[in-house]
This record gives C-alpha cells, structure tokens and sequence, in this order.
C-alpha cells in the first residue's frame, strides 16, 4: 500500500519535473525566436529581388537574389559611405584604445591624489547624452576646418568610446598580477620592457576585444554622424538622410549591410563581453 | 620622482581628450541654449516650448521610456534568471541573446519596418490568415498607436541585450554559497530570487537602469525608420532644429532638456538604489 | 659578496606608519629570515631592499654599493614571491631564462644555466610546459630555480612557501635550505611561520608593529626572547606569564611562590616560562586544570594559575583530568623576567 502510494508521487513529481523542463527550454526557444526571426525576415528582404520586396503577399523564404543588394552597392554614394564609415570606426578604435589604455593601466597600478577625480568623470560620461555633443562640436569643428571630416566625426565617437575603453582596460590589466610584473624588474627590466614583454602579450586578446568594442559603437551611430557630415556621410548617415526617399528594397538592402559586420563583430568579443560588464558595474 | 608623475603622464592624454570634447561641448551646448549674440537670453526655449511640436515630442519621448525601461529590465531579469539554469549550450543561448547588442538603432528600425510596413510580413501573414482583407497602414500617421507600438516592440528587441549583459554579469558576482545557505534554511526559488539575488544585484540593476533611461531618451534612429516625421521625438527635433531649421540655438535648447531629464533621471536611480557603503561586499 | 646594510629606514603610507626607522645588517651569505605576524612591516621591508617600494627615509646598502635609489634591475637581487609569478604565457624554460635573456647572455649559457638549474630543482622534465599545466609545487621550483638561474649576489623570499599544503611546505623547506647554502648567496626570507623561521634561518629577526624587536640565532630567539613580544610569538604553545611581586631581599613572589629574580625597581614585573620547562613537583605554582589534550608524545594541559592563563606541556605518562589542581615547578635556569613596562627582557644583554 505505502509502496504503491510512495511510487505514485515520484512518478507524479518525475512528471512535474519533465513538465517544467520542457516550459524550461519551450521558453528559451521562444526567446531565441524573438531574438533571431526579424534577423531573418530582413534577410529575406534583403536576397530578394526588388520586385519580390514589394510584393504583397510576401513570401517567408528568401528569393535567393542579389539584384539588391547589387543594387544598393552600386547606388551613388554607398560605396563611398561604407568607406567612411569604415575610416571613421577604425580611427576611433584606434583614438580610444590609445588613449583609453593608458588610462586603465594607470588606473590598475597606481594610487594617487585625482584618481577618484578621474572615475568620476568617465562615470559622469555615462548620465549624459553624448550624441547631443554633436552639436556644439559641429560649430567648433567648422572653425578649425574637422566639419565634414573623417576625423572629426571619429572624434566624437571616441567620447562615446573613450570611457568603455578606460573601463574595460582598467580590468583587464586589474587582472594581470601586478607581481608579474614586478617579477619581471627583478629580472632585469625597465618597467616598459615589462609592460610589453609580460603585460601586453597577456592582455592583447582583450585589448583587441574592447578596440572591436569601440569600432561597433563607432561603426553604428547615427546621430552624431548625420549632423556632423554632409559629403562624407558614413553609412548609418547616408541611410537616415535617404530613407524618406529611398525605395524599401534599398533601405532592407542597407539595413542588411549595416547588421552583418555587427554581428561578426559580437561573435568575435562574446567571451570578454561579460568580464567587461561585470567590471564596469562598479 | 618617475614613480610619481607616471600615473598622471598617463591619465593625461585622456583627461584632455575629455575635457576637449566633453566637458568644454557640454559649456558650449549650453552657452548656446541661453544667449543669443552674447546675450543671455531665454528666448530660444520660448520658441521650442511655443512651437506646437514640443509637448508631443515630450510626452512621446517620456511615454516610450515609461514603456520600455520597466519591460526590459523584466525581461532581461527574467533571461538572465534562466541563462544562470542553463547547463551545455548556455554560451550559444547567450551569444543568440546578445546579437542585438551589435545592432544599430537605425538598422533595428529597418528590421522592424520590414514586419510593420504596408507590404510587410505582418500584413502578409495575416491576409494570409485571413484576418485583413486589405493591408493596413500600421506606420500610417493616423495609426498613432500602431506606431508607438511598433517602436516600443523594436526598442525592446534591440536594446534589451545590453541589460541582460549587465545582469549576467552581475549574477556572477553572487556567491554560489549564499543561495546553498538559502536554500538550506528552506528558501523557495521564487524567495531566492527576491531575497538574495535582487538586492546583491541592485548596482548591476541602477548600472542597467541608468544606461537604459538614458539611452531611451536619447531615441531617434528607430523612430525615423519607422515613422519618419510621423511621431515626434526630442532627438529627433533637436535634429530637425538644428538641420533643417538650421537654428542651432532652438537645437540646444532641445539638448539642454534631454540633458536636464537625463541628469535628473541618473540622480533619482543613484538615490533609489544606493547600497549602503556598509552593505557592500 | 654581498653584504646587505638597512640604515635607518621607515617607511610611511599616509597616516599609517609600516616601517619605524629600522636597521639590520645581513652577512654575505647568512641566511636571514624575517618573522612576524601579518601588517607587521616584514614584507614592506623585503619590497624595500628589493626596490619594489621607496623609503620614505634610510638608506639600504647592498655589497658596499647604496641601493635606496637604483631601481630593482640594478641592484643584483633576484626574487620569489608569495604566488610564485611565473609568466603564464611562456615556457618553464622561458621562465628560468628571462632574466638570462634581459641580460643579453650568449645562447649556450643561457641553455646551459637553465638546464643545470632546472636539474637542481627536480624540473628538468617539464621545461617545455606552461605554468597552467603546473602544479603549486612546480610552479614553486619554477619561480625558485628562475631566481637562482640569475646567479645573485642576494636572493629576496616573500613568503614563499605560504601557498603550498603542509606536506609540500616541510618537503620543499628540506630542499630550499640544501639548495641555498650551495649556492652561496645571501638569502632574506619572509615568513609567519615560526617553524620555517627555525629551521630555515641563520638569523631571526622578529618584527612587530613596524619594528625589529629582535636579530639574532633562532635558538637564542627561542630561548631568551628579547622582549615579551617575541616570547609569545615564538613557541607553540607560545610563553607563560605570571604577575611578580616585590618580596624580600630581591626575591619576587609568584601565585604565592618565591623565586629568586633580577634587582628592578619596581613594584611588579612579569615572570615568564615556557610551557615544555615546566614539571609536577610538590612547591611548584598552583594550578586549576582546565582542559587536558593528548599530543602523543607528550600532553598538553591548560590550566588556571591565579586567574592567569597558563599551559603546561607535560610527560604524556601523567593522569589529569578538568578540576584537578596540580603543581608545577618550572625549570630555574629557564625562567625569565620582563618589564611590565617596555615589554623588554630584564636579564637580556643589550
């Protein structure tokens, strides 16, 4: 009698267990669904050709054409704007993990009057709106010849980028001993021969993991980048400016090439992504 | 002495920079917003708030962060409360959750337009259900709630990531050994929760909140994709101000507003949920 | 040769003093260790020696040469730390061989001083691996045979043992002071560990609260504790002491016993005894026994002498058990005397 009742319940609680691991991955399916399905109905869009684009109803498998992308390629000024978005991006990787490091390492490594001073200010970069800073800047630049530069657009960038790079370096050169270092001016160095014979090849993959950090914000703002350029539109600029009077298949074709390198680019820092926020939290 | 001028040599470079570019633009937005000639005047906030735009772009703005904000911190709790269960195959699952992360504001905007426009899949879908004989104008200017729906469903989409990467972060700060104390002393899973990982996790939640709050006040890109001039928002004026009006005092007058809620938004999260210096590990 | 001199050096964190004007002179080739419990200023001045840290003031001289201003590279040390810091992006052999290389050394050398130091450690085997693939131990004999690969004049130890498990520690200390004295080099070794200190040292020199409280042969440490301080540092269980009070023609009178002790003018002073020089004999002190514990070899027995904490390490034949009162007569010529006040020895010649 006991016995029976006893396997009753582990049967029923098997079941509740079963049950609740199928709600488990049921619901993360789902969420991966959110996630991944208006990925692919832009990419349906975008390897269809135009006419499939507009067509109502629309079909939900792609029409395997590159009419438009080849469309949106050879269109006036995309090939030009994907150059600059390109520049400006690798010349704020390079701004903010130039300036952005030398910052973190000194932030690791060092106690000194100011410190306190300086992380507050890059913590205050994140209560204000920095795209805004376009504006002000726009006049500034046109005043010393950056307005509808490269340069200057890459600039304005790097303020956004600039305090991740600080933050992000600031940990990963906290998590490199500091005996390591120390070790190594016991054995003959000076402190920039240790920094890049034993800190830099240990830090280098997360270094390169925050510059991709930094040309992803570069490469996908829009703001700033559609006031401060007029003939040197990057991309996500040249898009905005067109998209009143762009047709749907150039603005999906568009949309795809701006998706596609971000993507990679994600995939490529995922391990560092949250060892980089669980650092910035604080 | 070398060792003490280094830190300072190399905090320089940065420091400048900011100072340059953040600090000095910040002075200048807001010199701009109240002078006009050299004179300090408060004309040109008299011309944003009297344009009939103002208060729709307002409210708009406000509206959608109020809608937003609350969703995705729910969300991104709830996702991150799975992602810490999941055994093989949790970095796929969180790669597939992060990838909007990558995804500009502009091109979130065109995914979505790609569902909500006329010719678009959820039209196709429910003719194709037989739901709508015709295709509706979902994105239409007099579909205001369709509009508003379709950007807070694009907002959602693309920028709950980043408060899921700030959360997963956070949860892995927690000490296992608590919630094994916790459930020794019989704690529910649901009282787990509230117990021990929401308050250990409150820096991570005011982080998220206020990159969140501040990035929602900042939308534009999205809107413009999908709505064009058909739902007013303050970046989006401030941008048309300073564009297409070529009026850039108006421009930062809009900016010092954005600044103002923005600031004022940050200091309420940092009161609200201050930890206790004693409270911090 | 290389002598090591501290002249006068303190050193100030802010508000915090962590060293007070401390001297020491280390002998080419002594082995010199520095005792202490944590905070109390032993590594801070191991960092200084070793150019890690600056002295707020003092000078450190090293082989006749003044140091205090040169950085480490320059000053012929070599150094094993607490966690090891062995490089983890090179090669055991790379390991041994960056000092060798920065020196710019031709190739047969630096091939040949690797080698022959890596067979002294027991790690010739694993030259080609990476430290991850290492255990503490080995990790340990890496950062070991890296610094003796230099072939310093001075070599500087931060605890080097403190992250090994027990077994390890007593094997490597066994290997550590064989391979040292061959190498005759002058060794200064820090540690909390009194029983390292013991067997490894040359010297002790006992450091508290920012200060050398004694410099001298760990037997003499041990037996003659310059100051209270030390007495219940070293020795496990530590020291006894016991209020004295004045009684006739100079003798102190002990939880009713008398004994003969040193002229001090004053009223009371502390009588010390260690816990092992001490028997049950009838005119011993007067002791409540609180708790017995079996040793093996011996027994140790807490007890309450007068309200004063007191232990007794005794013969393990000896019966006890909680509430008994027993009498304890320490040994004569152990017993020490200190001054209430300064804490310092009152029969220790300095």
């Amino acid at each position: 009698m006991t016995a029976v009742t006893a396997r009753e319940t582990a049967v029923t609680s098997a079941d509740i267990r079963k049950r609740g691991r199928l709600v488990f991955v049921a619901t993360i399916i789902i969420l991966c669904a959110w996630v991944l399905a208006p990925i692919y109905l832009l990419a349906i869009n975008a390897l269809s050709s135009p006419e499939q684009v507009n067509a109502f109803p629309k079909s939900f498998v792609p029409g395997f054409e590159t009419d438009s992308i080849a469309f949106f390629m050879g269109f006036a000024g995309v090939a030009r704007a994907l150059f600059n978005s390109v520049l400006v991006a690798g010349i704020t990787m390079a701004l903010s993990i130039g300036l952005g490091a030398p910052a973190g390492y000194a932030l690791s490594r060092f106690d000194f009057r100011g410190k306190d001073a300086f992380r507050i200010m890059v913590l205050m970069t994140r209560a204000f709106p920095l795209p805004l800073l376009a504006l002000p800047l726009a006049v500034m630049f046109i005043r010393t010849g950056l307005d509808d530069t490269a340069l200057g657009l890459a600039l304005v960038h790097t303020t956004l980028a600039l305090p991740f790079a600080v933050l992000i370096t600031f940990s990963l050169f906290a998590g490199i001993p500091v005996e390591l270092e120390e070790a190594a001016w016991t054995l003959g160095c000076t402190r920039l021969q240790a920094f890049y014979k034993v800190v830099l090849p240990l830090v280098l993959p997360g270094i390169a993991a925050s510059a991709v950090f930094a040309f992803v914000i570069s490469w996908n703002e829009v703001f700033a980048a559609a006031v401060l350029t007029i003939e040197n539109r990057t991309l996500t600029a040249f898009l905005l400016q067109n998209i009143n009077v762009s047709p749907m298949h150039l603005k999906f074709a568009g949309g795809a090439v701006l998706v596609v390198p971000a993507l990679i680019f994600i995939f490529a820092v995922r391990k560092y992504l949250f060892a980089m926020w669980g650092i910035a939290n604080r | 002495m070398q060792q003490r001028t280094l830190p300072y040599l190399l905090l320089l470079p940065a420091t400048l920079f900011l100072c340059v570019f953040f600090i000095y633009p910040f002075l200048l937005v807001a010199w701009q917003a109240v002078s006009q000639d050299g004179a300090l005047t408060l004309d040109h906030f008299r011309t944003m708030a009297g344009h009939w735009k103002f208060p729709t772009a307002f409210w708009n703005t406000m509206l959608l962060a109020l809608a937003v904000v609350p969703v995705q911190l729910a969300l991104a709790l709830f996702m991150a409360t799975l992602v810490t269960r999941m055994g093989k195959g949790r970095d796929v699952i969180l790669y597939i959750w992060t990838i909007p992360l990558g995804i500009s504001d502009l091109a979130a905007g065109i995914i979505w337009l790609a569902i909500f426009e006329q010719t678009g899949f959820l039209n196709s879908m429910l003719s194709g259900l037989g739901v709508v004989e015709q295709p509706v104008a979902w994105l239409g200017y007099q579909n205001k709630g369709t509009i508003f729906l379709a950007v807070v469903l694009a907002e959602i989409w693309r920028a709950t990531a980043i408060v899921l990467v700030i959360l997963v972060a956070g949860m892995g700060l927690i000490p296992k050994e608590y919630y094994e104390a916790a459930e020794v002393f019989g704690a529910s899973p649901w009282k787990r929760f509230t117990r021990i990982t929401l308050p250990l996790l409150r820096p991570s939640i005011q982080t998220a909140l206020i990159l969140r709050t501040i990035l929602a006040f900042e939308v534009f890109a999205v809107v413009i994709a999908l709505a064009g001039t058909n739902f007013p928002v303050l970046m989006g004026e401030t941008y048309h101000w300073q564009f297409n009006l070529q009026d850039r005092h108006v421009a930062a007058a809009y900016a010092l507003v954005i600044l103002a809620i923005s600031i004022a938004f940050t200091l309420v999260f940092l009161r609200t949920l201050r930890v206790p210096r004693e409270a911090q590990p | 040769m290389a002598e090591i001199s501290i002249r006068n050096v303190a050193k100030q964190f802010g508000d915090f003093t962590a060293l007070h004007s401390v001297d020491l002179t280390v002998a080419d080739q002594e082995f010199m260790v520095l005792l202490g419990a944590s905070g109390c200023g032993k590594t801070t001045l191991l960092r200084i020696i070793a150019g890690l840290e600056t002295p707020s003031r003092g000078e450190v001289w090293i082989g006749g040469k003044r140091v205090d201003h040169l950085p480490p590279r320059q000053r012929g040390i070599a150094m094993v730390f607490q966690n090891y810091a062995v490089f983890p992006h090179l090669t055991v052999f790379e390991n041994i061989a960056f000092g060798l290389r920065m020196q710019k050394l031709p190739r047969a050398e630096v091939d040949r001083r690797v080698t022959r130091t890596a067979e002294l450690m027991h790690i010739g085997q694993l030259l080609k691996r990476y430290s991850g693939q290492l255990s503490g131990g080995q990790r340990q004999r890496v950062a070991v045979a890296r610094a003796l690969a230099m072939e310093p004049d001075v070599i500087l130890m931060d605890e080097p043992l403190s992250n090994l498990d027990a077994l390890l520690r007593l094997e490597m200390r066994a290997e550590l002071k064989g391979v040292l004295a061959e190498s005759k080099t002058t060794t200064i070794y820090v540690t909390h560990d009194q029983v390292e200190a013991m067997s490894l040292a040359d010297r002790i020199a006992v450091m508290d609260k920012g200060r050398i409280v004694q410099a001298e042969r760990p037997i003499e440490v041990y037996r003659n504790p310059a100051a209270r301080f030390v007495g219940s540092f070293i020795g496990n269980p530590p020291m006894n002491f016991l209020p004295a009070k004045k009684g006739a023609n100079g003798s102190w009178r002990v939880a009713g016993v008398t004994f003969e002790g040193p002229r001090a003018e004053r009223e009371e002073i502390a009588f010390a005894i260690r816990p092992e020089d001490l028997s049950p004999s009838e005119g011993g002190l007067p002791a409540e026994v609180r708790v017995v514990e079996p040793l093996g070899p011996h027994v140790l027995v807490t007890c309450d002498v007068e309200g004063h904490l007191f232990r007794a390490v005794l013969d393990s034949d000896i019966v006890l058990s909680r509430g008994d009162t027993v009498k304890l007569a320490p040994t004569p010529d152990r017993i020490r005397w200190f001054d209430p006040e300064t804490e310092k020895s009152l029969q220790h010649h300095q």
